[in-house]
């Protein structure tokens, strides 16, 4: 049976390739160095996945016939070429099942680090979450490299079945070479609670695609940090798919540009025919501190119900200079207030993480990267 | 010496004169009130002598305990005790307000060879200058300003006064906005403030903040120019006379 789908999402890749920046989902974003890289890489390394034991919680191989209900049935490989080169090619995905009713206290950490020594690399993570009725768990994907060029082509998908309460925290630090793409694929039962904080900092070339669909009743919330750099290029591409009535998703990305690097936003939300009372809203805030970067962003809203409230807004910005001088007229320094507001822009994001060692990290992380950059 | 000495200070602000020439000498301890019609360049002093760089200093010079404070940035001028009480306090969201006036009291203790004080002795602190401003403790966890009511901006602006306890304080038309009630809790503030080493300069529009902050001298400012200075009976006067006939003097 997988190796059925494999077989498809290979046929599938053969057939369309690599996209190209005439498909309107990939406009602002030129994979041609990604191309390339996977042409010359020899060895597609496998991924290092160090999951803990944890009571209430069940991970395996992907290999196991347990997965073949929910593998590949959600993240599309026949519309994301990325997507469908990760469902050819994975070496070992894992499989990870919360136990009906299980309240996992412990967050459940997933290393995934990739490392290019000489030659490039590529590798095709992949995890599959089933979260079981009334289950409640958080999981966190740590993506890091040891330098040099590779492509993680990761892909994750969540399904979370009624009632289920899931907190998902991917921190990316790729290496400065690296090419980074995902795509995490949120499947939602009735009234389940999902939460998805994507916090980038890292990789020359990074592609994220989180794609929800919600039943009856669902909360989702999709948060998202991304501070870029240099020449650094980073791309978010967000669908929420109201598919049933009466739920409501939050979304809140903030982006932070440096240098001349650039950055994506393209939020969609699809409010289906029968998805009556859906409550949406969604938020693109950006502060450019730099008259290099360059951002796009794009909300894209499709709505066939008519009893609904969608609300969407996004702001580019830079440092408030009458906020500067403020902090400065009571003794605190350019660069540190500089800091200061920086900090104060990304920490309604940094506040909602209830991981308490991944939000110290993330503090030093904004810091580190701030202060790296400074002239 | 004396603590401050502006000597025939003129400054634009794109390129346009609003200063024309100001003097002004101001010791330890005095309480000096600005006052004057509006667009009369009061609040332009004010800015300048905080170090906003929106306007350009074209000539003259400002000695501040003996040293040239046109030359000093405006995080060392805060440092070397000089501090503003805006007119329009800035908010910033994301920010406490206890976090940033610790930062801030910080930055000035390091300035004077200090060390950072520690988290009980500054809250120690703050909860005693709060009080005195009668400010509900739970504006030190809300941002900064950031939703704050116009009373209480005011009167953030004079309670980070007194946490900070500068050497020379410039209260930017402080009265602007404020009701009765507010407005003499602010002067409560302020007063509790005066000291033999610690001077005022009050910058207002308006004669009634003067019955609750009592100057020791009062100077008319007209189209940037000082065009009469004088005791505290002074503001009495031009709440009788109004500005009309000072503007002439000024040309």
């Amino acid at each position: 049976m997988i190796e059925k789908i494999r077989e498809e999402a290979r046929r599938r890749f053969a057939d369309v390739g690599f996209p190209t920046t005439h498909e309107e989902d990939w406009r602002f974003t030129s994979v041609a160095a990604i191309s390339k890289l996977v042409a010359q890489a020899l060895v597609p390394a496998a991924p290092a996945l160090l999951p803990a034991q944890i009571p209430g919680v069940q991970i395996s191989r992907l290999s196991e016939s347990a997965v073949e209900p929910y593998l590949a049935r959600y993240a599309n490989y026949q519309t994301n070429p990325f997507v469908a080169l990760n469902t050819a090619n994975f070496a070992d995905g894992l499989f990870i099942r919360i136990a009906k009713g299980a309240v996992v206290e412990e967050p459940i950490e997933l290393i995934i680090q990739s490392a290019a020594n000489g030659h490039p690399t590529v590798s095709h993570p992949r995890i599959l979450v089933v979260a079981e009725p009334n289950s409640q768990a958080t999981i966190v994907e740590r993506y890091a490299g040891n330098g040099g060029a590779y492509l993680t082509n990761s892909v994750t998908e969540i399904v979370a079945a009624d009632h289920a309460v899931i907190d998902h925290y991917k921190l990316q630090t790729e290496s400065a070479h690296a090419f980074h793409v995902s795509t995490l694929q949120i499947q939602l039962g009735r009234d389940a609670n999902f939460r998805s904080h994507s916090l980038a900092f890292g990789g020359a070339l990074v592609r994220n695609d989180v794609n929800a669909v919600l039943s009856e009743g669902c909360e989702c919330t999709l948060n998202g940090l991304y501070l870029v750099n240099g020449g650094q290029h980073i791309d978010n591409h967000t669908t929420i798919d109201h598919a049933k009535p009466h739920a409501a998703s939050h979304e809140l990305y903030k982006g932070i540009l440096e240098g001349h690097s650039t950055a994506v936003f393209n939020g969609k939300i699809l409010v289906r025919k029968d998805a009556q009372k859906t409550d949406a809203k969604q938020t693109n805030k950006n502060l450019v501190l730099s008259e290099d970067a360059v951002i796009n962003t794009k909300p894209e809203l499709q709505i066939l119900a008519d009893d609904v409230r969608c609300t969407h807004g996004a702001t580019i910005g830079q440092l408030d200079k009458e906020a500067i001088f403020y902090l400065q007229s009571r003794g605190i320094g350019l660069a540190d207030a500089r800091d200061l507001l920086i900090y104060a822009f990304a920490r309604d994001i940094v506040d909602r993480i209830k991981v308490a060692s991944l939000r110290d990290q993330l503090e030093k992380l904004l810091l580190e990267k701030l202060h790296g950059t400074r002239p | 010496m004396s603590l401050l000495e502006i000597k025939n200070l003129h400054a634009t602000v794109a390129g346009r004169e609003i200063l024309k020439g100001i003097d002004l000498t101001i010791n330890a301890g005095e309480v000096h009130a600005i006052m004057g019609p509006n667009g009369s360049g009061k609040s332009t002093l004010a800015q300048v002598l905080s170090g906003r760089d929106l306007y350009q200093v074209t000539a003259g010079e400002v000695v501040y305990d003996g040293k040239d404070l046109l030359e000093m940035s405006p995080e060392d001028r805060a440092r070397e005790g000089i501090f503003m009480a805006f007119q329009y306090p800035v908010e910033i969201p994301g920010v406490s307000n206890l976090y940033f006036l610790k930062a801030a009291l910080n930055a000035v203790r390091k300035h004077q060879g200090l060390s950072d004080l520690d988290a009980m002795d500054f809250l120690a602190l703050v909860k005693e200058r709060m009080a005195l401003m009668e400010m509900d403790q739970s504006l030190l966890n809300r941002a900064v300003n950031t939703g704050f009511s116009g009373g209480e901006k005011k009167r953030n602006e004079i309670f980070q006064m007194a946490v900070l306890e500068p050497k020379l304080a410039i209260l930017d038309e402080t009265d602007s906005g404020l009701d009765i009630d507010a407005l003499k809790i602010v002067a409560n503030g302020v007063n509790a403030l005066r000291s033999p080493a610690r001077a005022m300069i009050v910058v207002t529009h308006y004669q009634r903040l003067l019955n609750y902050i009592v100057p020791d001298y009062v100077h008319v400012l007209a189209e940037g120019r000082i065009v009469k200075s004088g005791g505290k009976e002074l503001a009495l006067e031009l709440e009788e006379s109004g500005y009309v006939g000072l503007e002439g003097e000024a040309a």
